[in-house]
């Protein structure tokens, strides 16, 4: 009964910030903005050069990593920034608060993904030798990085000098995940053995459930 | 008093022990007497990340602002001594492999290790209210220890080390004869010392400070 | 229901001033409690110490029905608030913004509920334009509408009526003098009419 009305209450949250997203879509339109010029930047900069695939797959992750700090951010910073975070603490659990904001964050990088990932495909001509490999490690990557930018979001949040906390508290913390993202990335460029890949999609999904259970108990502290 | 006296003394014996008993290294020379340092740092690092840890648990249990001034002083010599352990890493390394730095995963992790304090550090310096800060500082320390784990877990899968192991874990058997050994074991228990006087003293002063600043707000 | 407000001790430090220091009080159920003092004694911090919002630097707030203390999911349906720092949902309309709340809170017949404290704070005709578009004053009377949706025991008013009008001003006397029948009212002033209507006074300085 309990965990019924926390899933309720959380997805009340998640569809109240999809829908005041959708009234403004500016903060999704800045942040697709963002992370198309960071891909023409590099795009421009390497020119025609055929890159290694292990870089290749580094500068996706890069470029996703930088996206999401600039996004995920917001999760919890918009609501202190207009007044309305103590409003929802009042209101309901943190725990369904960080699970609606989860779940906002993964749909918004997510969507952010399925725009630039395609273009960075044609940008870079990279033609994936197993395509729904890539499309999981993004997947998952994308959760890991919801999963543990949401709780940085919301130690951020409640920090009187921002600046870019965000992305130093995050780095260090996220970085086992990128890497392995990365080279899970590089593996479906060329690889053609769907079970070497299974260890590191494996390690993505752990990393995000530890670090979401972690999550769900450290927030009641904040 | 007296046995502050007698850690002085006996940490001068190790270092004295340290150049004449033992004795230079087969391959390394002289830069193999370096174990009798860098060894005992990175353990007290590692004591005192881990105290932080319990310290910052123990804080969100009970409200009590003392554990996270304990916490807070424990990182900082937690980084202190992680630093020194990098430090006297990257001259070992240069003997050995020629280079002071080559992102050895033992190298790696401890950057990362000193990224997420740095982190740490970063993030008491951006809250103004201590009662705030104390909170949102130990949610992370317990997150960011959390997180070190998979760090161990994908830091050697990226690269091979090149580190060398005390303990041989299959034969069960330590790789030093006993009288660097001994030497060893001192200065573990010399630098365990030194870590819980300057832990004191940290603390001390900390509280002296916090009652100047109250005695001061009134 | 009778939800008292328990203070231990309460000291709040903002280094290097020390906000207030040992305030220990008793909010009795069916009381209107006002609490006074300059600008920057820390009546805001306080308020907000008692709805969990803020941590304290040392002593406890307990808030129990009876003898038993509740826990915080029970607080969080004990409490209403309104001050000024708090916000409703720009982006959403002022009908949508309650639903969430009703919704989020797990309020049973939320409809009826909403509809009567929409006229009863005088926005029933602009319920479904965005918040965005109220005046100050109305964003403060679509507080008042949310922090009663859950009819809680436990009213916190900072500057109960700081942005309103004469109307908006009694409608509020009203509400307090109504919470007073079940529940208790915790109110920031300085406003000496305000003051008056207290039953018990607290003076930070």
């Amino acid at each position: 009964m309990q965990f019924c009305s926390l899933i309720k209450a959380a997805w009340t949250v998640f569809r109240k910030d999809l829908r005041c997203e959708f009234r403004t879509p500016l903060n999704f339109s800045i942040l697709m903005i963002f992370a198309v010029t960071v891909l023409m930047v590099i795009s421009f900069a390497v020119g025609g050069i055929a890159l290694d695939p292990t870089l290749l797959a580094a500068l996706l992750w890069v470029m996703l990593f930088f996206t999401a700090m600039t996004g995920v951010a917001r999760a919890y910073v918009q609501e202190e920034e207009t007044g309305t975070a103590l409003v929802l603490r009042l209101a309901a659990d943190s725990a369904a608060i960080y699970i609606g904001k989860v779940l906002y964050s993964f749909v918004i990088l997510v969507g952010v993904a399925i725009v630039v990932v395609p273009l960075y495909l044609v940008l870079f001509s990279v033609a994936p030798a197993m395509p729904l490999a890539l499309a999981a490690t993004v997947v998952l990557g994308c959760l890991g990085i919801a999963v543990t930018g949401t709780t940085f979001s919301a130690i951020v949040a409640q920090v009187t000098t921002q600046g870019s906390l965000m992305t130093v508290l995050s780095f260090p913390v996220m970085l086992p995940l990128l890497w392995i993202a990365i080279s899970s990335t590089s593996t479906s460029f060329v690889g053609s053995n769907l079970v070497a890949l299974a260890p590191d999609l494996a390690f993505m999904f752990f990393y995000s459930g530890m670090t979401f259970v972690a999550s769900l108990v450290l927030v009641e502290y904040l | 008093m007296i046995w502050k006296y007698a850690m002085g003394l006996f940490m001068a014996a190790v270092i004295i022990a340290s150049f004449l008993l033992v004795p230079p290294t087969q391959g390394l020379g002289d830069m193999g007497r370096i174990i009798v340092y860098h060894v005992p740092t990175a353990w007290v690092a590692v004591l005192a990340y881990l105290m932080s840890m319990v310290h910052s648990v123990a804080f969100l249990r009970t409200g009590d602002m003392l554990r996270d001034r304990k916490a807070a002083i424990a990182a900082g010599l937690g980084t202190l001594f992680c630093i020194l352990a990098t430090v006297t890493g990257a001259i070992w390394a240069r003997g050995a492999w020629g280079m002071f730095w080559n992102w050895d995963p033992r190298q790696t992790s401890v950057f990362l290790l000193l990224m997420l304090y740095v982190a740490y550090f970063a993030l008491r310096a951006s809250v103004q209210d201590p009662d705030r800060r104390a909170k949102l500082a130990a949610v992370y320390a317990i997150f960011a220890f959390l997180t070190v784990p998979f760090l161990v877990f994908v830091v050697p899968r990226v690269y091979p080390t090149l580190h060398p192991n005390l303990i041989n874990v299959t034969e069960r058997r330590y790789e030093m004869d006993s009288i660097i050994r001994l030497v060893f074991l001192s200065s573990v228990v010399a630098f365990t010392g030194l870590y819980l006087w300057m832990f004191d003293l940290r603390l001390r002063a900390e509280n002296l400070l916090d009652q100047l600043e109250r005695e001061r707000g009134n | 229901m009778a939800v008292r407000v328990v203070c231990h001790d309460l000291t709040k430090h903002f280094p290097p001033r020390t906000l207030f220091r040992g305030v220990s009080v008793t909010v009795e159920p069916h009381s209107l409690f006002a609490v006074t003092g300059r600008n920057g004694a820390g009546k805001t911090t306080l308020l907000k110490i008692i709805a969990g919002l803020v941590p304290s630097s040392c002593g406890v707030v307990q808030i129990a029905d009876g003898g038993r203390i509740l826990s915080l999911g029970e607080i969080r349906q004990t409490i209403g608030m309104v001050a000024p720092d708090l916000a409703l949902y720009d982006a959403l309309s002022g009908l949508e913004n309650l639903a969430f709340f009703a919704e989020v809170r797990g309020v049973a017949a939320a409809r009826e509920q909403i509809a009567e404290l929409l006229e009863l704070v005088g926005l029933t005709k602009r319920r479904h334009d965005l918040v965005a578009t109220y005046s100050s004053g109305m964003k403060q009377r679509l507080q008042y509408a949310h922090a009663l949706l859950h009819t809680p025991s436990i009213l916190i008013l900072d500057e109960p009526t700081s942005n309103l009008d004469s109307a908006g001003a009694q409608v509020v006397y009203g509400i307090m003098q109504r919470q007073r029948q079940h529940g208790s009212v915790v109110y920031a002033t300085n406003d000496a009419r305000e003051v008056a209507l207290a039953d018990a006074i607290l003076q930070l300085d």
